[in-house]
């Protein structure tokens, strides 16, 4: 058998998945992989290479009182403390970008740091940022994806013993964008983190986070958030995995998709360890789809092994728009285009809510408000 | 003064066993002010000419005509018969997840009126409406029928008739699942829509007993999909005395 098939063979558990920091370590996906199985392998192609070296994506940060921004290098030893990567492209990012981006957060931080990646053009590129909470700090940082690029990234997120962490990654791309991210997630005794995926722009989008606990008392909710058209494949995989006693996850993931074409695949990973007695864990995807022809595929696995758990659940739903709500409001005079915002609106409003980041909801609402224009001058609406 | 009037009406549905016509030519006129009961056992077709004239797209007219006050109302989208008047309180509302009902209402309130209402006459007059039908307050901040009882659900199609305020009403089995207080509440709060706004109603059912608080001027009686008899509202105690039987045989 050659290496390429053994790859293929499904896993024992979601345990015995491969992490590593060398790309090498990863053969070159075909696409039949368990992890590979839903994404288009052939524009992501350049960021399989051992290495990219294109300079098209420039970080600039906008750092609130309180927080600290450094560029280091893989000597520092705060890099890597997120954990290693845990698929090829991610492999690349490490290995391609020479430096990371450290926002460290002290203290109680009020204001919002926002972290901007703008893409100036589709030379691969890889990029490193480390957002790191210092024990007992508070603080909120938006990650700013806005431009054209071919981009693998690492994100890694580290919140120390207390600390209560919101990063959002707020992907606006442009249409002809593919960015592939690993998002590694390292919560410590009692950290809180609030992880937020809005994914709105590009060609193809995968973002992957990878969260991990490593003292009782941690507790994720990780919200996703993504409206995908003609044309668009929007991707999100997580993994959660809970090794030690008392932690808490609640994912919740939402995604509306209109236009042929329209692609979103949403899998959501979660293993209880024989040792995180007292896990208490949920997860949901609830998928809306506005017009024919688009496709939404949503996997949650949860893999439990030990039963002294406070909970364990998961849920996932693909709904159309449909002909029927569209009936009961139209009878009420509510035109068509009005009746889809009503509902789209009130689809997204309980995660909205959830989010909480004033400045991120209003670009989100903002961005479904011109999605729905532009369906409303489209043909293929459901009707 | 206005006129709802329905000629010879014929519609079709399609069903994997292929086309199935259902109205064979019905012919009813309601006018302002008026209420006519439509009244038939299950199957007759009573729900399919509520749902055609609101214009239902899984009904086909193959034939006949409706107009109000001469306009036609076949040619009209959903929204525009709404606008234009029409009302269908659904014996099934749909769920609208995240859509509170106070917001449901005003959007609904300001397209029928092709403005928004003033705000705080607005809001007054949908506390007072929601009062009236014995709703909690809460009730605005919930998602449109979702999780709703049965009873719940009719109050707030009634809520919505009483604040559209259509010319025209049609009612399809708003009184099925009710106990008698809720049948009470929900009569109640129709009297007053058809008084207030002067509204003419088509009250759909398949029993009497919402006729002894929601008096019709008018008993249609609805067989295999056509009008079978009509009369006063005497014919309603006729029919509670000796049931469809009669006319299910003439069928």
């Amino acid at each position: 058998m050659t290496p390429t098939e053994l790859a293929v063979v499904p896993e024992a558990s979601r345990a015995a998945r491969r992490t590593s920091f060398d790309p090498a370590d990863f053969p070159v996906p075909t696409g039949r992989e368990e992890e590979w199985r839903f994404t288009p392998m052939e524009p992501l192609a350049p960021l399989f290479a051992d290495q990219v070296d294109g300079h098209d994506v420039v970080v600039d940060v906008m750092a609130a009182p309180g927080v600290e921004v450094s560029q280091v290098g893989h000597d520092d030893p705060r890099v890597g403390a997120g954990g290693a990567p845990g698929d090829r492209a991610a492999a690349v990012a490490w290995v391609s970008a020479d430096e990371a981006t450290v926002i460290a957060v002290r203290g109680t931080v009020p204001d919002v740091t926002t972290v901007t990646l703008r893409g100036h053009g589709r030379a691969p590129s890889a990029a490193h940022l480390l957002v790191w909470a210092e024990p007992g700090a508070s603080g909120t940082v938006v990650l700013d994806h806005t431009g054209t690029a071919v981009l693998t990234e690492t994100v890694e997120i580290v919140a120390e013993q207390g600390s209560d962490l919101t990063v959002v990654s707020l992907q606006t791309w442009r249409d002809d964008t593919v960015h592939a991210a690993n998002h590694r997630l390292r919560l410590a005794d009692d950290a809180s983190v609030k992880h937020v995926v809005v994914t709105l722009g590009g060609a193809l989008v995968r973002i992957a986070p990878d969260v991990q606990f490593t003292g009782p008392g941690g507790a994720v909710t990780a919200l996703g958030l993504s409206y995908g058209h003609a044309g668009q494949h929007l991707e999100h995989r997580l993994f959660v995995d809970h090794a030690v006693p008392r932690c808490r996850s609640q994912v919740t993931y939402k995604g509306a998709l209109q236009g042929d074409g329209a692609h979103s695949v949403w899998v959501g990973d979660v293993l209880i360890r024989a040792a995180a007695e007292g896990t208490d864990t949920y997860e949901q995807n609830r998928n809306l789809l506005l017009t024919e022809g688009a496709r939404a595929d949503s996997v949650p696995n949860l893999e439990i092994e030990t039963g002294l758990i406070e909970g364990a659940g998961h849920a996932s739903a693909t709904g159309r728009f449909d002909d029927e709500q569209l009936f009961y409001l139209r009878s009420r005079g509510i035109d068509e285009t009005e009746a889809r915002r009503l509902v789209v609106r009130g689809f997204f409003a309980e995660l909205l809510a959830q989010v909480g980041v004033a400045e991120v909801t209003d670009r989100i609402m903002a961005h479904v408000d011109a999605e729905l224009a532009r369906l409303a001058t489209q043909p293929g609406a459901v009707s | 003064m206005s006129t709802l009037e329905i000629c010879d009406l014929h519609v079709s549905v399609d069903t994997r066993e292929g086309t199935k016509q259902i109205l064979r030519g019905v012919d009813l006129t309601v006018a302002s002010g008026q209420t006519h009961a439509i009244m038939g056992p299950n199957g007759s077709g009573k729900s399919t000419l509520a749902y055609s004239v609101a214009g239902h797209p899984k009904f086909h007219v193959t034939g006949g005509s409706v107009t109000m006050d001469g306009e036609d109302v076949l040619a009209m989208s959903v929204d525009e018969r709404a606008r234009a008047g029409l009302f269908l309180a659904m014996q099934y509302p749909v769920e609208v997840p995240g859509v509170s009902v106070s917001n449901f209402l005003r959007t609904a309130k300001t397209a029928v009126d092709g403005k928004a209402p003033p705000l705080r006459a607005w809001v007054k007059d949908m506390k007072a409406t929601m009062a009236e039908l014995r709703m909690d307050p809460a009730f605005a901040e919930r998602s449109v029928n979702e999780g709703f009882s049965g009873g719940e659900k009719k109050r707030h199609e009634i809520l919505q008739m009483e604040l559209l305020r259509p010319r025209f009403a049609i009612l399809d089995e708003t009184d099925s699942g009710l106990d008698v207080d809720a049948l009470r509440i929900v009569s109640e709060g129709i009297n007053r829509a058809r008084e207030t706004n002067n509204a003419g109603v088509l009250l759909i059912t398949h029993y009497t007993r919402i006729l002894r608080y929601v008096r019709p001027d008018f008993v249609h009686v609805f067989v295999a999909g056509r009008i079978a008899e009509e009369g006063g509202p005497e014919l309603a105690d006729q029919l509670e005395d000796e049931g469809y039987d009669r006319f299910e045989q003439v069928a």
